[in-house]
């Protein structure tokens, strides 16, 4: 594997907590890698130390099989988008993505994807992002005259008309409103495919760890508890905490099955190809989501199973008598 | 709602208008009067104590007054911004630190003043501290000239400096600095593309808050400056008491505030243009 980008038991300690303990990961060349988790899990501060914002307590980190964790931020072939995008707000749409340009020039060898275009075809190459963006007659505005979506891309075109190595990105659809979210991130997908940079992704938001990774990490209390394509970890959740943040998961006893594998009757003989014995619940609520709804029921030792049924289904009454049943092939067990 | 904002606003109005309208009312209508045998004011009406400042004399003195105030100001920027910018990023200590800002103002500015005189003159403790150390064999002029006026203003306007660029520069998004180092600019580099050109209305607001108490001062440079740096401020005082020609400082007074009011003007709108 070619990999990129590469931390080895990185650990950073703050006065009060581990943030980070011993997190390793090696990210391929070109592939967009996830890093989900909790707020406080230490995803962002994992960015912050591959930027160079913090300075890890131990480990190392590798970008084209060179240590870079005692270099300076200024002097790393990655670039971030922020979180708040952190625009200049005194400059203009292009004096912020020519902003690394200005200082690349200087020193061009810190970064040297962005040497090779010289000074001549800087302003070409701005021009090829902007339009790459679609900020294209956008240029004279200022960060305050733009939408929430046009900012967004801004960041990333300053980010990107670098030619970073890595793509860094802080949960960079949070400040978005919902219904632009769902665009913007098949847009992000799109982009990492078409320009081949690396993506190293934070968010704390399954759906779109799932929709756009190629790897994606799980990480709790600073560590990574799973990592593997987002499939996998769908399907094969080694620990109850991964099982449980990927989607929603129903908890019988130790066993875990999804409230999409889960089948609901009115009377016992169910229709649905069941070699689990049907258990009784009593239904709580419905919630409609478009497609599909949500059944919340209460089973007889007080546990709480949520079956997913096409909408076109019921409606399941409140305190409606329910059997519940699976497939014994949709059980996880075993886990942490 | 409007009643209650007139009875709320009252005193105040009231008060602006019989200590500040009507007192500066009385210094025009003087400023155009003839001066008193002993002090005071008398008819004719005239303009002559206008026709009396275009004296080369006086512009000497309004030049004079421009530029000490202009390096005072300068001085105060330089100095303060770094401090106004570690005080800014200093955390959960930056209260503290703003504390002992404004702790000078404890003590008398007047008090302050003859301490720095206590320490410059002759006799004072530098001078007797260098001579102890074989450093210097005749006592160094510190005082009473225009570098002790620019000292003293610097020191007792430092803290107008700090306060307004300090608010402007803690209102700044960390971020940017981070993405400024992100995108390739050093520390220097960020300080003068991001953080300086962000902090221009703090820049401004402290310009101003220095240099127009610094034109009309008449305390540092009269106890600083000796007789040697006469200020507008100085001229004014002096029409006032010993010369007792209460139309010309009057004169002189309107002329100062004028020029404080149009340069707060001419501020402004470059700051305008500015955003």
């Amino acid at each position: 594997m070619d990999a990129v980008l590469e931390l080895a038991d990185l650990s950073k300690d703050f006065s009060s907590h581990k943030a980070v303990d011993r997190v390793s990961f090696a990210i391929p060349r070109g592939s967009f890698f996830s890093l989900l988790g909790p707020s406080g899990c230490g995803k962002t501060t994992t960015l912050r130390l591959v930027a160079g914002f913090e300075t890890p307590t131990a480990g190392a980190i590798l970008l084209n099989g060179q240590r870079i964790d005692h270099l300076p931020p200024y002097r790393r072939n990655v670039n971030t988008v922020f979180q708040s995008y952190a625009l200049f707000p005194h400059l203009t749409v292009q004096g912020n993505v020519e902003f690394g340009l200005r200082n690349t020039l200087n020193h061009g060898a810190a970064n040297g994807g962005t040497a090779k275009n010289g000074a001549g075809s800087a302003s070409d190459h701005v021009r090829r992002v902007l339009e790459q963006l679609e900020l294209a007659g956008k240029e004279s505005r200022k960060p305050s005259q733009l939408s929430g979506g046009e900012r967004q891309r801004v960041a990333l075109a300053r980010a990107l008309v670098l030619s970073p190595e890595v793509l860094l990105l802080d949960e960079p659809l949070s400040a978005l409103d919902p219904q632009l979210r769902q665009q913007v991130r098949a847009e992000l997908r799109d982009l990492q495919r078409k320009t081949g940079v690396t993506f190293l992704f934070v968010t704390h938001d399954q759906e779109e760890a799932l929709s756009l990774s190629d790897t994606l990490a799980v990480m709790r209390a600073g560590r990574i508890e799973q990592m593997g394509p987002p499939a996998e970890l769908y399907g094969k959740p080694r620990t109850k905490f991964v099982a449980s943040f990927l989607g929603a998961m129903n908890w019988i006893g130790d066993v875990g099955v999804r409230p999409e594998a889960m089948h609901i009757a009115r009377i016992p003989t169910s229709d649905a190809p069941s070699d689990v014995p049907s258990i009784r619940g009593v239904v709580e609520n419905t919630a409609f989501l478009g497609p599909v709804a949500h059944v919340s029921t209460r089973l007889e030792d007080g546990a709480k199973v949520t079956v997913q049924v096409p909408s076109s289904d019921g409606p399941y009454c409140t305190g409606e008598s329910v059997f519940l049943s699976w497939s014994a092939a949709d059980e996880l067990r075993g886990l942490l | 709602m409007n009643r209650l904002r007139t009875l709320f606003l009252a005193p105040a109005a009231l008060l602006m208008l019989t200590t500040l309208i009507v007192p500066l009312g009385i210094v025009a209508a003087y400023s155009f009067l003839s001066r008193g045998a002993y002090g005071g004011v008398e008819t004719p009406w005239t303009q002559e104590n206008y026709t009396r400042l275009f004296d080369p004399l006086y512009g000497a003195i309004f030049l004079r007054s421009a530029w000490i105030s202009f390096l005072a100001t300068a001085g105060c920027l330089v100095l303060g911004f770094p401090l106004a910018l570690f005080i800014a990023r200093s955390g959960p200590r930056k209260n503290l630190y703003l504390a002992l800002v404004i702790l000078p103002f404890w003590t008398s500015f007047l008090i302050r003043l003859y301490a720095w005189m206590f320490l410059l003159r002759d006799t004072g403790l530098i001078n007797t501290a260098l001579a102890a150390l074989g450093l210097i064999h005749a006592p160094l002029p510190m005082l009473y000239n225009q570098g002790s006026v620019i000292l003293g203003l610097i020191y007792g306007y430092l803290p107008f400096a700090v306060l307004p660029l300090y608010a402007t520069l803690e209102r700044q998004d960390p971020a940017l600095v981070d993405a400024a180092a992100d995108l390739g600019a050093t520390p220097l580099r960020a300080l003068l593309r991001v953080t300086i050109p962000l902090s221009m209305p703090g820049i401004w607001a402290a310009s101003i808050l220095v240099f127009v108490p610094c034109v009309g001062t008449y305390i540092v440079s009269d106890l600083l400056g000796g007789s040697k740096t006469v200020l507008i401020g100085n001229l004014v005082q002096n029409q006032f008491t010993s010369s007792r020609d209460w139309p010309f400082g009057a004169a002189a007074s309107m002329i100062l505030i004028a020029a404080a009011i149009t340069m707060l003007a001419l501020m402004r709108r470059s700051r305008e243009e500015l955003l």
